[in-house]
């Protein structure tokens, strides 16, 4: 048997390896040989220029903005999503008060409802919410400010989208409140799986709902709250950052750079400037920024496995 | 843990060796893709050019007869039926000819990869938010020289030059540097100030010609509950629609043109100065809408639309763009910025219109003579009445509005242009410079200025630093007027 070991190995891996190598690794690498050219993206024909793109990305102060609005999506958005998806999930399936006849270990009144309301958002592709949220924050006649006049508070109408203060506040506001449920139902599948025993054991102790939640919960989810948070960081450095600023933003990107991301800059420069060339020495800033986020969400998070 | 890594005794590919080699496998595999994949930017070989046909006086272009012609159309405010129409007369003019027409508002994405290949379709609409880079274009030699189509009889009268028969500006618009011709531009924009001539009446105004005026009738319909201006705050490069032929009123055509070559100081000159600090009262005044700076071009156009407010710097396409929420007694009506005063240095009707849609043969078509064939029939006057009549705009054809019904905005540009004579500006920051005029000066300046959270000193500061970046800028294409 041992002599056929092999070629049964590669085999089934060579075509998954190839594939990857093919649509994954290969772009990766067209995109590094790109940024050392001056291809505008509209002509066939470029020629090498050596580390040009590079010293200019460096001098660029629209790329400096970008990078440092992308690292703060990156720490930010998972932060905020995470933390309010765990207490959610928390508050639904464990969080609930005792009631007469009923399980120990329970949710909140209605949470079953709950479960299903925080999924809702999901269901809509990123590119309707950051539509729905465009015409929410509209200054003139958007739901947020009739609201706010409705209730009195005429004197407070800020241009939400509008303001380079606030906008880029505003635009992560709807990555959380679009992404949230999905983290909601992920823990809530992890919690489901933590022995009740556990809980039990901790209430018999009197622990109260604290820390159960820092002693007991937290520590067995950290697996899934870890991986959640790459997952969620790249979301937030890529696909999703771009489709809110592209759709929402003014410009966009504005109001005077004060929500442009990395990706967004390197679809304009790709796309808009006729620029490929530099718009792939950024893409290559963004690959070393998503390496260095998930290399150290990886190794702050690590922790010894709790088997249970 | 699992039970896999156990069995490493020496005989069986443990776990780590497994990882290990098919590490490997990739790496090797890598390299050897390389032959398997063409990489991004194509360097196929380019497609084969038809072969010209028999030069006469109904084929003055020499198109191949029975050659396939590829029109791609940008899928906008104007539709798609004023170019099915005039497809129609090209299948009508050579029936054994196949023509593929599409129309899409993804122009970049579609044709992006085709130009790189080298089998671009044969005349091209490259408009809209996917616009491709012209200056680029230009650049690469990725364009046909329209010199020949230009130069062509024109399609109503054979002894009249298809560039005889043009309006102002338009074969001008194409140029890049030097001769050649690379785009034609379909349309004619008129800009200028857009407003509701029944709105004025009801406040007992007449237009105002300077700007004391101005803030006079802007103070009257402050009473009355309206604001005197909004625009598209989100895309704040709608302002010079109104402010560049102010500009150029006050100061001469030749600030603009300064403006336009990135000369040093060009927005240092007083009449830049001037103009600025009359637009920021408009804010400080209070004359602005409320909430502007977050409305972007639709929804500015509606709150206008509905009486918000009562001037809008806009295009001639807000015509049709809006045609659902303009109401029909509305009287739509555009004029040319008013001046300052009397001392200005051009009269009042100086006002901003060029061409708009911008067709363009690419070089390497494979039928580049049936592209061009196709405009010159798009620039007789039965299509461009046909246009004019279906888009509410008007053609880069000089004339064709006898005889059709104009809508009021399309009358009251005609008129605006009449007015305006000989005093026709036309700025080219936005086709020549794009990121600069929209993003750096309009979404980074100039919206920030009439948002009032900068002076127009700053802005003028902060706008100059920009120009003089992008003059120094090796990575564009740089540009000057003729």
């Amino acid at each position: 048997m041992q002599h056929g070991k092999y070629r049964f190995i590669v085999g089934f891996l060579a075509v998954p390896l190839g594939l990857y190598a093919l649509f994954v690794i290969w772009p990766f690498i067209q995109s590094i040989y790109y940024s050392f050219t001056d291809w505008t993206g509209l002509s066939p024909e470029y020629k090498m220029v050596g580390f040009d793109n590079y010293s200019r990305m460096l001098d660029d102060d629209i790329f400096w903005k970008s990078l440092q609005h992308s690292v703060m999506f990156a720490l930010l958005v998972p932060l905020v999503t995470l933390s309010l998806a765990l207490f959610f999930a928390f508050m639904i399936n464990v969080g609930g008060r005792r009631r007469r006849g009923g399980p120990a270990i329970t949710g909140v009144r209605g949470s079953g409802f709950y479960k299903i309301v925080y999924f809702f958002p999901q269901v809509l592709s990123i590119a309707i919410v950051a539509l729905l949220f465009q015409f929410a924050y509209n200054p003139d006649s958007g739901a947020i400010n009739s609201l706010l006049r409705g209730i009195g508070l005429d004197s407070l109408q800020p241009l939400w989208l509008g303001d380079p203060n606030i906008a880029l506040w505003c635009v992560m506001a709807v990555l959380v409140w679009s992404t949230v449920g999905f983290f909601v139902v992920l823990f809530s599948a992890g919690m489901a799986s933590i022995p009740a025993e556990l809980y039990e054991a901790a209430l018999l102790d009197g622990a109260d709902r604290a820390t159960t939640f820092f002693k007991v919960t937290l520590p067995l989810l950290w697996d899934t709250v870890q991986s959640g948070w790459v997952y969620m960081g790249i979301l937030a450095l890529g696909a999703e950052s771009f489709a809110v600023v592209q759709i929402m933003t003014t410009g966009p990107g504005g109001p005077d750079y004060s929500t442009t991301v990395m990706v967004l800059y390197v679809y304009q420069k790709a796309f808009r400037d006729g620029q490929a060339a530099y718009a792939t020495t950024i893409g290559v800033a963004l690959l070393l920024v998503t390496l260095a986020f998930a290399a150290v969400v990886m190794r702050l998070g690590r922790r010894e496995r709790l088997e249970y | 843990m699992g039970s896999t890594s156990a069995e490493n005794n020496g005989t069986g590919v443990g776990r780590r060796d497994l990882i290990k080699r098919s590490a490997a496998l990739g790496l090797v595999s890598v390299p050897a893709m390389g032959f398997l994949s063409a990489c991004a930017s194509g360097g196929g070989d380019d497609q084969k050019k038809a072969e010209a046909g028999e030069k006469s006086a109904k084929n003055p272009l020499a198109v191949n007869e029975s050659a396939k012609m590829e029109f791609v159309l940008f899928d906008g405010g104007f539709g798609k039926e004023y170019a099915e129409d005039a497809v129609k007369l090209y299948e009508k003019a050579f029936p054994k000819a196949e023509v593929k027409f599409s129309a899409t508002q993804k122009i970049q994405s579609t044709l992006q990869p085709r130009f790189n290949g080298g089998n671009p379709p044969d005349l091209v609409d490259n408009s809209g938010a996917e616009q491709m880079d012209m200056g680029v274009l230009v650049g690469k030699k990725q364009l046909a020289d329209l010199t020949p189509l230009l130069d062509a009889p024109s399609y109503d009268d054979p002894n009249k030059k298809v560039r005889d028969t043009l309006r102002p500006g338009i074969v001008e618009m194409g140029q890049f540097d030097g001769d050649p011709v690379w785009i034609l531009y379909y349309a004619y924009t008129v800009y200028g100030n857009w407003y509701s001539q029944k709105a004025l009446d009801s406040l007992d105004a007449e237009y105002p010609k300077t700007w004391d005026e101005m803030l006079a009738v802007c103070a009257k319909a402050k009473k009355k509950g309206m604001a005197g201006w909004t625009y598209a705050g989100k895309y704040p490069y709608y302002i010079p629609f109104s402010m560049s032929p102010m500009i150029a009123k006050v100061g001469g055509v030749e600030v603009l043109n300064a403006i336009d070559n990135l000369e040093p100081n060009a927005w240092k000159h007083p009449a830049v100065k001037t103009v600025f600090e009359a637009w920021y009262e408009l804010f400080k005044k209070g004359y602005v809408l409320k909430g502007t700076p977050g409305l972007d071009h639709i929804q500015s156009q509606t709150a206008w639309a509905k009486g918000d407010a009562l001037f809008i710097p806009n295009g001639s396409w807000v015509e049709n763009e809006s045609a659902k929420v303009i109401p029909a007694d509305f009287d739509l009506a555009v004029s040319a910025p008013p001046g300052i005063d009397d001392s200005d240095k051009m009269p009042f009707g100086t006002m901003w219109a060029s061409g708009g849609e911008p067709f363009i043969v690419p070089a390497k078509a494979a039928n580049g003579s049936g592209g061009m064939e196709q405009l010159r029939i798009m620039l007789s006057e039965a299509s461009s009445k046909n246009f004019t009549s279906k888009v509410k705009s008007l053609s880069a054809y000089n004339g064709g509005t006898d005889g059709i019904e104009l809508t009021p905005g399309l009358k009251s540009g005609v008129a605006a242009l009449e007015l305006a004579g000989d005093n026709v500006v036309n700025p080219r920051m936005q086709d020549w410079y794009v990121q600069l005029q929209k993003e750096k000066i309009g979404v980074g300046c100039l919206g920030e200025m009439m948002a009032g959270r900068m002076t127009p000193a700053e802005t003028i500061k902060k706008i100059q630093g920009y120009a003089d970046e992008a003059a120094k800028d090796s990575s564009i294409k740089h540009y000057k007027h003729q």
